[in-house]
């Protein structure tokens, strides 16, 4: 018999490729979602409105809208991406279908398919971020200011945003049945995105202290923020040990409530 | 003879309001290298059992073994030496044919060569080359009960476990899915299937359980369950006349040892042997006799002498 590490590792790869090959096949459909809201995004708020002389006043030292805007499009192309990467196929495949069953007969413990899920969910953010990138930085009508002060921040930033959305991806899709679908993308998605500090920075969220303390509970905040850290310093942003520890933070919970809602679907 | 799968005193008890007991101590051996059906109507808890040996649903008390492996503490060994084909298509839909045989023996641990092999074998022995590359919701449903044994068949499982493999088949492809079944058992492989086809657990499986309201109601060869049960026969009438006088006409005659008033008339369970039919279609001649139906010896009949019911009802 196999011995147990080498074989779960084999069929985590397995399970990799599968996903791989479905991601491959849905290419286009995987990047049409995942760039439109950005490119609408980009074209109205820094395209249009500055030509015809509608000019959106910027919180103060975050430079142009543009600017704002570049880090909390990233972060929110990976929180649809885990959404519906993650949580739309795994609604599905949970409910009547039943289609994940085959894979949780795989040898392997009941939580090595949530987590390889969770992993890939994560790479899917990351092209994800790395499709949205270039339209953001390059569309806008006015100035995008980027600079990388530390590439590990970097790296570190967009490993955190996007196993958040994976694990927000993966508690979703083992929390929600398929006819509540819906329901989550008006009473989850739309006001995470929008209190995600997405099109302001959470500094300037100091005018409104109760709104300030009350999106804190919103994973895409810490997001937006570590983004903003890494792409974007020179925009007001939050410490980076705070964004650093709340995504680590919310991306464990996440997970591990989302393991354990997977386990309760497939085991009873 | 060893054994394959080994139930104690299996209970299973789904929590909710009303709780439902889907299993109320289920005991039973599968010798290995048999075709072992579990037989009962829906509900009677033939699901379950296979759950609990599947590792997908979990005993509230009792021990289940699987290939001398013990269920909750084994379960990813249990998984390397079974293949399970659910009672619902699972396939992949989002994969080919092809792809939900390749990417199960890749999840099995298989390196891309092997898979890759392993995949045009099962395809051939299936009969489904030709369907490659079809998605799941193109096939037929005995093409898509086919592929999901091919599928359960391909990290070369000791025990399959098949849940209502024929249901909603046509004959064609159910006689099939027989001779695959055999085909298999043939290979040494333990095969334990459930079904409510009474013709099925009869022609097919070499040992049955007959299952009802999660209990085992009789166990054996189908052979030893039809004459333990005594060559009975159920003989239904429907008649327009007085249900009482005729129960009394019927109920002291040789050979009629059950009788049970059923809505418009009375089903009798009487010997097989002899001539009780036409008796007792003498004695009903005054209650205005409208029908008829005797129902030969089978497992149907024991079933029926078991629970007073039919399978189906």
């Amino acid at each position: 018999m196999n011995n147990p590490p080498t074989s779960i590792r084999a069929s985590v790869f397995g399970l990799w490729a599968r996903d791989f090959r479905v991601l491959r096949r849905e290419w286009l459909p995987f990047f049409l979602r995942t760039v439109m809201n950005p490119l609408l995004t980009v074209f109205v708020f820094t395209y249009v409105l500055p030509r015809s002389g509608q000019h959106l006043p910027v919180a103060a030292g975050a430079m142009t809208f543009a600017t704002v805007l570049l880090p909390g499009l990233v972060a929110v192309a990976m929180v649809f991406t885990g959404v519906s990467a993650v949580a739309l196929p795994l609604s599905i495949e949970l409910g009547a279908t039943r289609e994940i069953e085959d894979r949780v007969l795989a040898p392997v413990p009941l939580t090595t398919v949530p987590l390889a899920k969770v992993a890939f969910g994560a790479f899917q953010g990351m092209l994800a971020g790395a499709a949205v990138f270039p339209i953001v930085m390059l569309l806008p009508a006015t100035e995008v200011h980027v600079r990388v002060a530390s590439w590990p921040m970097l790296a570190l930033m967009l490993a955190l945003a996007s196993w958040t959305a994976a694990s927000l991806g993966l508690f979703l899709g083992t929390a929600v049945r398929p006819a509540q679908i819906g329901l989550m993308f008006a009473l989850v998605l739309t006001p995470i995105t929008f209190l995600g500090c997405v099109y302001y920075p959470w500094a300037s969220l100091g005018a409104i202290p109760w709104l300030q303390y009350g999106v804190l509970a919103n994973p895409l905040v810490y997001m937006s923020e570590g983004l903003r850290i890494a792409l974007t310093p020179d925009v007001p942003h939050m410490v980076p040990i705070a964004a650093i520890l709340m995504l680590a933070f919310l991306a464990t919970l996440l997970t591990t409530l989302g393991v354990r809602g997977f386990i309760r679907r497939v085991v009873a | 003879m060893s054994v394959a799968v080994r139930l104690h005193n299996v209970h299973k008890t789904y929590p909710g309001t009303p709780s439902v007991v889907a299993l109320d101590g289920i005991s039973l051996e599968v010798p290995a290298g048999t075709i072992y059906g579990l037989l009962g109507p829906n509900g009677a808890g033939k699901t379950t059992s296979i759950g609990i040996c599947t590792t997908r649903v979990r005993a509230t008390s009792g021990t289940a073994e699987v290939a001398g492996l013990t269920l909750g503490r084994d379960d990813v060994d249990v998984r390397r030496r079974i293949g399970v084909a659910a009672q619902a298509i699972t396939l992949d839909r989002a994969c080919t044919v092809g792809e939900n045989l390749y990417y199960h023996c890749r999840y099995f641990g298989a390196n891309r060569a092997d898979a890759r092999e392993r995949t045009e074998e099962l395809l051939e022995r299936f009969r489904i080359a030709d369907r490659r590359d079809a998605l799941p919701i193109q096939l037929s449903g005995g093409l898509a009960q086919r592929t999901q044994v091919a599928r359960a068949m391909a990290h070369r499982p000791e025990i399959l476990f098949l849940d209502e493999p024929t249901a909603g088949l046509d004959p064609q492809s159910r006689l099939a899915l027989w001779d695959l079944v055999r085909g298999l058992r043939d290979d040494g492989i333990t095969v334990v299937l459930t079904t409510h086809y009474m013709e099925e657990a009869d022609r097919l499986c070499e040992r049955v359980a007959i299952v009802d309201h999660g209990k085992i109601l009789v166990e054996g060869t189908p052979e030893s369950i039809k004459r333990d049960a005594g060559g009975a026969s159920v003989v239904d009438v429907a008649f327009g006349g007085d249900a009482s006088a005729a129960q009394a006409a019927v109920t002291a005659m040789p050979g009629v040892r059950e009788v049970v008033p059923t809505a418009g008339g009375l089903r009798l369970v009487v010997d097989s042997e002899g001539s009780v039919v036409p008796s007792v279609v003498a004695a009903l001649s005054g209650y205005q006799l409208t029908d008829l139906k005797v129902t030969e010896p089978s497992l149907e009949t024991v079933f029926i002498r078991l629970t007073g019911r039919d399978i189906r009802e």
